[in-house]
């Protein structure tokens, strides 16, 4: 199983976000993909998770057209979405936001089973279980919005800037956890970030955004040594 | 000391028809960010389906639950057909935040002519099941009856009902968490609009349960519930619009308010304080006495 993206064009009103994008993400990769805000990095991520609509082309997971049906929909097929800015819900608690995640699936054993997983992956949100989402700490959060995404047991995970507004000690632990869950699992990422060195670090295949295209495509190690994608994206 | 005794319960009497009231109007701006005028219509049809039942099976018992099924039924099919295809039509531009007052305003117009016209504009009585005479102690009559303890137990066993529902099970969990993140909820994988149009429909019930109680006190006719809604509106911007146990507390602080005022000041006065209380509540709390994030928990 593999994402396929291919021509995808998608407008914000008059201005193209994503202009005839293909692309595929092979199964069990990480895949970043990196560029300056407003290179469409976001659209493409909730036009794949069925938030935003796509003005042309295709993108699907395996056999499941991920252009057509609404979001909830498209969790049912595997694909798992963290939305940029912390996506968990602040008034509910913890455990809540946990269960959520796996409330469509109609099995409290297998969900439990999830939590437990989840819970190994971040000790952290263990302690505060019974605590309101909104009491926690940035990092937390995000923690929080990868573990919500994760108890829907997904096969393609969507990860939106998981690193904004974190320290940069918390920012290389969460990368870290990403790449284990990479490692440790089936699942396949796709990761956006515009702090494109941690990501391209972790990750196996790297893409560059510029203006809705693609500006470059390849292994992350390789994306890392090109000095002109070092000069433009990396900064040095 | 007696007579202070019994405005506070007829006080918790009609606070709590409020309540349900806000309630009903809370349910679904929570869900769906609309206020709900025709609430009160929808609430006026539920009651007069309960007026057809007690009138073919003379039983008020058996007319709450039927009259609650009517009101979430009614609620389902006025969110289904009429509001959301509205707000996905609407959703942009300078109607946006006016066109769902305009339809639910109209709504009510259409909900009042539709009721004239099946069960017609003079009144009808809805019996109570209990007597509606004051309970008298020693010599003194006491206005709180039978027919307000009936009140303030249906109510709690409502919003029992709803407390334990919200709380406790996945559907409320559900329903919390499509109101407050929409979106995230959908990530989730919930299914909102079926979770939204689930909050009108328990918005029809809790509606149409304060209409068939307020009815025996009153008469029912087409307009009667309106001023239902009127306070019923109040209650629910006390207690902070998007909170229901806000919208519990804004109901009882009104019936309070209401039961002293006719009491101690003059039955006068009585359309006016609620909104010199509500004038009070903005001015000093503009969120609600529970509103603002840090009580949408509930």
């Amino acid at each position: 199983m593999s994402l396929i993206v291919r021509n995808l064009s998608v407008d914000h009103g008059a201005i193209r976000a994503i202009d005839n994008l293909s692309f595929i993400v092979e199964k069990r990769r990480l895949t970043a993909v990196i560029g300056a805000n407003g290179a469409g990095k976001s659209t493409l991520l909730r036009t794949l998770s069925g938030l935003n609509q796509a003005t042309a082309g295709k993108a699907s997971w395996g056999d499941h057209n991920l252009l057509k049906g609404k979001a909830e929909l498209h969790v049912r097929k595997g694909v798992s979405h963290v939305s940029e800015g912390k996506s968990v819900i602040p008034e509910l608690t913890v455990e809540e936001n946990l269960e959520l995640g796996a409330l469509w699936r109609r099995n409290k054993k297998e969900a439990e089973e999830t939590k437990r997983y989840v819970l190994d992956l971040f000790p952290r949100l263990g302690e505060r279980l019974k605590q309101r989402a909104d009491t926690l700490s940035g990092g937390e959060r995000q923690m929080l919005a990868i573990g919500r995404a994760l108890m829907s047991k997904p096969q393609l995970l969507l990860l939106d800037e998981p690193s904004l507004g974190l320290a940069p000690l918390v920012v290389e632990q969460i990368f870290q956890t990403i790449r284990d869950i990479v490692n440790s699992s089936s699942m396949t990422v796709l990761l956006v970030e515009q702090n494109a060195m941690g990501a391209l670090k972790i990750a196996d295949i790297g893409v560059v955004l510029n203006l809705g295209k693609i500006a470059a495509i390849g292994p992350a190690a390789d994306l890392i040594a090109d000095p002109a994608i070092r000069a433009a994206y990396l900064g040095y | 000391m007696n007579q202070f005794i019994s405005s506070i319960l007829i006080g918790f009497s009609q606070g709590s028809i409020y309540a349900l009231m806000a309630l009903a109007l809370v349910l679904v701006f929570r869900s769906t960010r609309v206020v709900n005028f025709a609430q009160a219509g929808q609430a006026m049809v539920s009651t007069y389906i309960g007026w057809e039942v007690i009138n073919r099976t003379g039983s008020y018992w058996l007319a709450i639950p039927i009259a609650a099924l009517g009101g979430a039924i009614l609620a389902v099919i006025v969110q289904n057909f009429l509001m959301r295809p509205l707000s996905k039509r609407t959703s942009e531009g300078a109607i946006a935040p006016v066109a769902n007052i305009i339809v639910t305003l109209g709504l009510l117009g259409v909900l009042h002519s539709g009721a004239a016209i099946i069960w017609g504009s003079e009144e009808k009585l809805l019996t109570s099941p209990v007597s509606t005479n004051g309970f008298k102690i020693g010599e003194n009559v006491y206005p709180f009856s039978a027919t307000d303890v009936l009140i303030i137990i249906t109510s709690v066993i409502v919003m029992l009902i709803f407390a334990f529902i919200f709380k406790k099970t996945n559907l409320g969990l559900a329903l919390r968490a499509a109101a407050f993140q929409p979106e995230i909820s959908r990530l989730a994988g919930i299914r909102v609009d079926r979770v939204q149009t689930i909050g009108w429909a328990f918005s029809g019930a809790a509606g149409a349960v304060a209409g068939v109680l307020i009815a025996p006190g009153s008469y029912l006719n087409p307009y009667s519930l309106d001023i239902l809604l009127v306070f019923g509106f109040v209650a629910a911007v006390i207690g902070g619009l998007d909170s229901l146990v806000g919208a519990a507390v804004g109901g009882i602080v009104l019936g309070l308010t209401l039961s002293f005022t006719s009491q101690y000041v003059g039955t006068a006065l009585t359309f006016v304080v609620p909104f010199v209380v509500l004038l009070v509540v903005l001015l000093l709390r503009p969120n609600g006495l529970l509103g603002g994030r840090s009580s949408r928990n509930a």
